[in-house]
């Protein structure tokens, strides 16, 4: 039976080439366009650590105040992005989370072994052994560097693969040195490809951009004066002149990452996020009532805004314009269907009954459907091609088509094909066969 | 008379029209929605720096090994970029508009009033930034060289002797009065800092079209701070048409000076335009392509469908112009349809248009609809709905009134 339909509905999409081609041309186009869209909004959308992201969370503590928040971010609301050294240390020391780690992002020149080369900057990250388990950072040489390394200080390196193939040209560089501000730092690990996407750890600057290339352990930067490259923001008392002054201030210039494997790890969190924020306050640090706030990698991203307002638009639009495409290839449908009164007639006159026919009909809109996804598929190739020629190169990097992006566009063609053919059908089913013979 | 007739025959065609009319809708509100946000992108990245774009380049310099001597050292590369041939003139900053980074700092009258204060872009430099940057001083003085200060870091919150505050900025807080010699507070500081001079417009670092910097987009000022750390960013102007000269001579200046350092990049503030608006103008390219798909689609729907209803009424076409309708009446008869439903069409999509962007307005960051836009959108359809009709009007029209007389 199916085959049969199958052979029916090619048939009668034959007969009339022109209103097939604009109904498959207009399903294409706007499976093309909601398509492009959709992939860069699941690019955005996307769980950058899928096995973790329920345990891992960014803690936020209100060391500003209603007033000063006001004052610098229009906002009393929220709290603020980032944490403090002052936090980071007391949260660090506290462990209270099965794995923890405080981060910021720096650059360091980096002198080449080879002393012709000039020396170039490396954007590094300044955080803790935990952060590579914790986040499952996968290695290709070495490992992290030890727990003693950041108590000691230590001048050590973890580099990307990039980096390695630069400097090293691929080798396995572990135990080797780099130089970088002209201290020798050893390289204990080389990483595997890394990026995930979002940057959820660090949303702070751009959220789709490259990562660091390298990492060392955050007290060997903070005992070397190594600045936040990205944005510090300081309310109130700016604090003493001078690194140390800075350190101690309420500026916030961190991330802070800890895991909490269980609910009832999250709650403990919790619980000691609160008491650790009334501490500061007896202790004299505010005077208001602390507000502190965990929230996991979903939440942080939505936060953050990860899907831009931008794609969000371009999608609601993308998604009007196929509406308009379905009725239009809804119309197109009901003309051919009615076109072919005159054939349904006689098919019922001869025993098809209503369901044979709407069988048939709506087999002929699913065959469009498909040619339309197809199309369309097509389309959203071309079209996110023509979108990474526009954009940024950080946004170009949410233009790539996954396997669940073609069966989406497949299924969402047919399914919203037949949809729209649900109607001209049953209006075929519904034509009366003696009406349709007299009047031949 | 024909209206009535018109109407007649719709009621029997219902969802037809009504099809056309709710495509014809939807249809409007994307357009004229789509239009005003490309249009205020567009706009967007249009708006005045300030600066001369055209012949200032900016080169990212960070010192090897952080050195002791940095004054000494930022002194000597600015003597040599001041030197080179087709440099107008050099200074050390921070941060310059486009850039999208910088130092963000809150500007008032009193320092007890802190939410009385003006988000301002804080940039540093010497009595060189004026004439490097191309901005017109329109009150007061620059700097003189026994104001600047030597400012180590972002950490170090020296106050300033001088600032110079721009026209936007100074009708904002000195809204009746000459800003100049007047005193105003920096943040949290409690030092008061005068007003030495107001420049004419400029721009700060953040410049996305929905971003944070929108929001203040001319509220700058300068203070006369010698920007003396590991890494800075030297700001050349050239004399017109040597940029792409400078821009390979001045690197190579600098490391002959001296090797242990690393040019990070070096940028025309040209391309710096480009790329700090890239993605409005990506979005702009894509739904200005949305929309051109959209009005061929509907267009050639309307086409389809019309061409099928000619088809259906052959027959009482040709009675019609059997009966002594003119080519011409038929041809009108089906413009008037499309008229009809298309009208309809349009103050459904006027509305949902409206309903979209207040939507948008509540969600998102982003203004009113101006009524200009659904108006030329409402014209835009009304045009493609006549224009789409008029091929299958045509063929109407050339139904010959024999066929009346013949059977099917």
């Amino acid at each position: 039976m199916f085959a049969y339909y199958l052979k029916l509905a090619l048939r009668s999409l034959k007969r009339n080439v022109v209103l097939t081609v604009l109904m498959i041309a207009a399903i294409g186009v706007g499976i093309g366009a909601s398509m492009t869209t959709v992939t860069i909004f699941r690019a955005m959308d996307a769980d950058p650590v899928p096995e973790k992201s329920g345990q891992l969370f960014a803690p936020q503590i209100d060391n500003w105040g209603p007033t000063n928040k006001k004052v610098v971010t229009g906002d009393e609301e929220h709290l603020q992005d980032q944490i403090t050294y002052t936090d980071a240390i007391n949260l660090m020391n506290a462990h209270a989370a099965v794995r923890q780690s405080a981060m910021y992002v720096t650059a360091l020149p980096l002198t080449p072994p080879n002393r012709d080369l000039l020396p170039f900057q490396a954007p590094a990250r300044a955080t803790y052994t935990d952060f590579f388990p914790m986040f499952q950072v996968p290695f290709l040489y070495g490992g992290p560097w030890s727990a003693s390394d950041d108590t000691d200080r230590a001048y050590v390196a973890v580099i990307t693969r990039d980096l390695n193939d630069r400097v090293f040209g691929g080798a396995n560089s572990v135990g080797r040195t780099l130089n970088l501000d002209n201290h020798e730092y050893r390289v204990v690990g080389v990483l595997d490809r890394w990026q995930p996407l979002p940057k959820f750890y660090d949303l702070s600057t751009s959220k789709y951009g490259d990562a660091e290339q390298l990492y060392i352990p955050f007290s060997r930067a903070i005992e070397g004066h190594m600045e936040s490259w990205e944005s510090s923001n300081c309310a109130g008392d700016a604090g003493e002149p001078g690194w140390d002054g800075f350190v101690h201030s309420e500026c916030v210039w961190m991330q802070f990452w800890v895991e909490l494997p269980t609910p009832a790890d999250v709650a403990r969190y919790r619980a000691f996020l609160n008491n650790y924020a009334a501490d500061q306050q007896r202790a004299g640090r505010f005077n208001w009532l602390p507000r502190t706030r965990l929230r996991d990698v979903k939440g942080w991203l939505v936060h953050w805004h990860a899907v831009s307002d931008e794609v969000r638009i371009l999608v609601l639009v993308a998604f009007s314009f196929l509406f308009v495409c379905l009725l239009n290839a809804m119309g197109l449908m009901l003309a051919k269907i009615m076109n072919r009164a005159g054939d349904i007639g006689v098919r019922r006159a001869l025993g098809a009954n209503r369901g044979t026919i709407f069988g048939q009909c709506l087999m002929e809109a699913g065959v469009v459907g498909l040619a339309g996804g197809l199309v369309g598929l097509a389309l959203t190739a071309l079209g996110l091609a023509g979108v990474r020629l526009i954009v940024s190169p950080a946004t170009a990097r949410l233009t790539h088509l996954s396997p669940t992006d073609i069966a989406i566009a497949l299924s969402l063609a047919v399914c919203a094909t037949t949809l729209a053919g649900l109607y001209p059908t049953w209006r075929a089913a519904h034509v009366q066969p003696a009406w349709q013979l007299k009047a031949q | 008379m024909e209206l009535a007739v018109i109407l007649k025959s719709l009621r029997r065609n219902k969802i037809g029209a009504v099809v056309i009319a709710v495509q014809i809708a939807v249809t409007l509100a994307i357009l004229c929605n789509a239009l005003f946000i490309i249009q205020q992108r567009l706009a967007a990245s249009h708006r005045p720096s300030g600066v001369d774009e055209a012949n200032i380049f900016r080169i990212k310099n960070q010192w090897v090994g952080d050195p002791k001597d940095l004054p000494a050292r930022l002194r000597t590369d600015l003597d040599a970029l001041r030197g080179l041939g087709g440099v107008v003139d050099a200074y050390a900053t921070n941060s310059v508009p486009l850039s999208n980074g910088g130092d963000g700092e809150g500007l008032g009258r009193d320092p007890d009033r802190v939410e009385q204060t003006q988000l301002t872009a804080m940039y540093y430099g010497d009595e060189h930034a004026l004439s490097t940057l191309g901005v017109k001083l329109i009150a007061g003085r620059n700097f003189q060289s026994d104001e600047l200060v030597e400012r180590d870091s972002y950490n170090q919150h020296l106050p300033p002797s001088a600032v110079i505050i721009t026209r936007a900025l100074a009708e904002k807080l000195f809204p009746h009065e000459s800003p100049i010699g007047k005193p105003v507070y920096i943040s949290f500081d409690k030092h008061a800092v005068p007003v030495v001079g107001v420049i004419d417009l400029l721009q700060v670092p953040w410049s996305s079209a929905s971003g944070w910097g929108s929001r203040f987009f001319y509220n700058s000022i300068l203070v006369p701070y010698r920007w003396s750390v590991p890494y800075s960013n030297y700001v050349l102007r050239t004399k017109p048409g040597q940029l792409a000269a400078v821009m390979k001579t001045a690197p190579k200046a600098l490391i002959d000076l001296n090797r242990n350092r690393v040019i990070v990049s070096v940028e025309p503030l040209s391309v710096s335009r480009v790329e700090s608006y890239k993605d409005d103008h990506g979005l702009a390219v894509i739904l200005g392509t949305v929309c051109v798909a959209l009005l061929l689609v509907t267009g050639f729907g309307i086409v389809g469908l019309t061409s099928y209803w000619v088809a259906q009424r052959r027959r009482q076409i040709g009675i019609r112009r059997a009966l002594g309708a003119s080519r011409q009446a038929i041809v009108r008869y089906f413009q008037m349809e499309n008229l009809l439903i298309a009208a309809s069409g349009t103050a459904l999509g006027i509305a949902l248009a409206i309903a979209a962007n207040l939507w948008m307005v509540s969600s998102f960051e982003m203004q009113r609809l101006n009524p200009l836009y659904a108006f030329v959108g409402a014209l835009a359809v009304l045009g493609l709905g006549q224009l789409a009709v008029l091929w299958p009007a045509l063929r109407a029209a050339s139904i010959p009134p024999a066929l009346a007389t013949r059977g099917v």
